[in-house]
């Protein structure tokens, strides 16, 4: 309540006192947004106009030829890479739901030493989990395949999520959790229909990021796979670029196309991510 | 309506929940016998991701261990045979020359990337934290270079970098900043500095949003309260801001140290560890180590120090987070 009653009380402030600090802050974005509308332009611009000096600032007159370019080459690992984040989704909030659960309502024997050993694990880097996980996944025929990099992506989310829904759910009143099971609902039936509900924020932006840790990995996807036919898109663009003729047009469409889930996610989400807990739980 | 929580408590709950342990009535209310069965409870929800972390984190660093102290090299992959060699490759890789130059290169790029996020990340946090025409839709907008895949933004970076048709030497060119275009990506005297820069462009966002979300969990009324005492916009920062956003800076921080030591695509993308390694980390050696020389033991034993450096950040902050916890609680 507070969260939300604050903005609007200073916003009664004298009107048009504000607008000097939203032209600073256009700005800002206009400088950091840049290289954004400069992946833009150049997915619209035919090759030899990405050469002119001084360079072409608007994709006037612009070709679509990079898109076309970009799904002919890079349409299949777009549709690996899709199939790979939503496989992570999936495994990502079966673990982590029922443990940040647990983590948070029922203070479990060794939940603490379990949260350090997750942020501990975050910690981990990339390069060590990607070596040993290629020696096993090379043992179980696991490299180049979907499966494999669904189960290595998901070490990206795993952790994070847990801690996030662990976060979301602590903010549960336990009066709710409590009333529930005085109602007679065992642990699987408070988790499922009280303490999942109330956390749907939460869910939905660990499912979200979950998403994006999985659609933007590289590491995993350039050490797990063999670059043959299954590769995802990240791989694709960085191959893309290794080629000693680059070619940007094509390369920054398939870039563009490779932002928008990530964009879109958010967009749609953040109505999510906004709202307070507290607000949900007095709502039901 | 008893549902309802605390007016002001979630918020508190939030930024120190350990407090909520120590809360009394319901806890303490409930027979011993009840708490037994909670207990068991929380363990069988707690089984898949206990499992989970055995599988696929303590397997791999356990397994990471071994390989590094054996000769494992492609044929191992082949014949299974990895003979244990003790610390020889431990020896091998820090009396490589690559070494001193690589750690070197981390720490700096490190050390620039965190120091300009973190400052430009809370100047823009502090600056949104007013409420302004259209503030939330532009705050939403500085997420996106957060958002975007890290090869992405690599790309669109190196096509900005690039030295005869790259837009940032044409604009420096043209207002005379410049004389002749830098080559940023192609010598090894700015390779480093070009992928810090990349890499501090790319963490503004994360740094803002999470020191946003601290500043929004400080009341409004101490504020009004140090208003009131008549302190002015840096007394207020110095007395209410900085003491109540340290625990958010100390995650702010440690999250920001750690991803930075293991960054990786944005390097591979930009410019691969070169040229003549000059952008060459600790992650992107110990990757050419494995993947590229096929040196497998060798790029386990740096992995392994790279642990190490990330034990030494978490013990570091676990550390910070003590310290002010006893101080909360005194």
């Amino acid at each position: 309540m507070r969260a939300r009653t604050r903005p609007r009380g200073r916003r009664t402030r004298p009107a048009g006192r504000g607008w000097w600090r939203t032209a600073v802050a256009v700005a800002v974005l206009a400088v950091l947004l840049f290289p954004l509308y400069w992946m833009v332009n150049a997915s619209l611009l035919p090759s030899e106009a990405l050469l002119r000096r001084p360079p072409v600032w608007f994709p006037v007159g612009g070709t679509l030829e990079g898109y076309a370019a970009a799904m002919r080459t890079q349409g299949p690992h777009l549709l690996t890479s899709l199939a790979v984040a939503l496989g992570v989704v999936a495994v990502t909030l079966a673990v982590a739901a029922p443990a940040g659960y647990a983590l948070a309502l029922l203070r479990p024997r060794g939940g603490t030493a379990l949260v350090l050993v997750l942020l501990l694990v975050q910690m981990v880097p990339g390069i060590v989990m990607a070596n040993a996980l290629y020696a096993v996944f090379n043992r179980a025929g696991l490299v180049d395949s979907h499966l494999g990099l669904v189960l290595a992506d998901s070490t990206l989310a795993v952790p994070f999520a847990v801690l996030l829904l662990r976060t979301f759910m602590l903010a549960v009143p336990r009066e709710l959790a409590e009333a529930a099971r005085v109602d007679g609902a065992g642990h699987w039936r408070t988790f499922v229909s009280v303490v999942l509900p109330v956390s749907r924020n939460g869910v939905v932006t660990a499912g979200l990021f979950a998403f994006l840790f999985a659609w933007a990995d590289f590491l995993f996807a350039v050490t797990l796979t063999t670059g043959r036919e299954f590769q995802p898109v990240t791989v694709g663009i960085y191959r893309f670029i290794g080629n000693q003729t680059t070619d940007w047009n094509g390369v920054l469409a398939t870039a563009v196309l490779a932002s928008v889930p990530a964009a879109f996610l958010l967009v749609l989400a953040q109505r999510h991510v906004a709202a307070g807990i507290t607000g949900g739980a007095v709502k039901q | 309506m008893r549902y309802r929580a605390p007016r002001g408590g979630g918020g508190r709950r939030l930024t120190r929940p350990r407090t909520a342990a120590r809360r009394p009535g319901a806890a303490r209310r409930r027979h011993a016998a009840g708490r037994r069965a909670e207990r068991w409870a929380g363990a069988v929800f707690l089984l898949p991701l206990a499992g989970y972390v055995a599988v696929f984190f303590g397997y791999p660093v356990y397994h990471n261990v071994s390989m590094s102290l054996r000769e494992f090299t492609v044929r191992s992959y082949f014949t299974g045979e990895a003979p244990f060699v003790g610390l020889a490759n431990y020896a091998a890789v820090l009396g490589d020359p690559v070494f001193p130059a690589a750690a070197r290169t981390t720490l700096l790029f490190t050390a620039g990337s965190i120091t300009a996020q973190f400052l430009l990340g809370l100047g823009l946090a502090l600056f949104f934290r007013r409420a302004f025409p259209l503030g939330g839709v532009l705050r939403a907008l500085l997420l996106l270079p957060w958002l975007l895949p890290l090869v992405v933004s690599g790309a669109v970076w190196k096509w900005i970098l690039t030295q005869d048709h790259g837009v940032l030497n044409q604009v420096l060119l043209a207002a005379g900043v410049l004389d002749g275009p830098i080559p940023w990506l192609t010598s090894t005297q700015w390779a480093l500095v070009s992928v810090t820069l990349v890499n501090i462009w790319v963490g503004i966002p994360f740094n803002m949003v999470i020191l946003y979300g601290g500043l929004q969990a400080i009341p409004e009324s101490l504020y009004e309260a140090a208003a009131l005492d008549g302190a002015g916009a840096w007394q207020a920062f110095r007395a209410v801001t900085w003491p109540l956003l340290r625990p958010v800076v100390a995650v702010v921080l440690m999250l920001g140290l750690v991803y930075t030591v293991k960054v990786f695509d944005v390097i591979m993308v930009l410019t691969g560890g070169g040229p003549a390694g000059a952008s060459e980390t600790l992650t992107t050696w110990s990757y050419a180590l494995s993947f590229e020389e096929f040196a497998f033991g060798r790029g386990a034993a740096v992995g392994n120090l790279l642990i190490v450096v990330a034990l030494l950040i978490a013990l570091a902050y676990l550390r910070s987070v003590r310290r002010q916890m006893a101080e909360a609680a005194s």
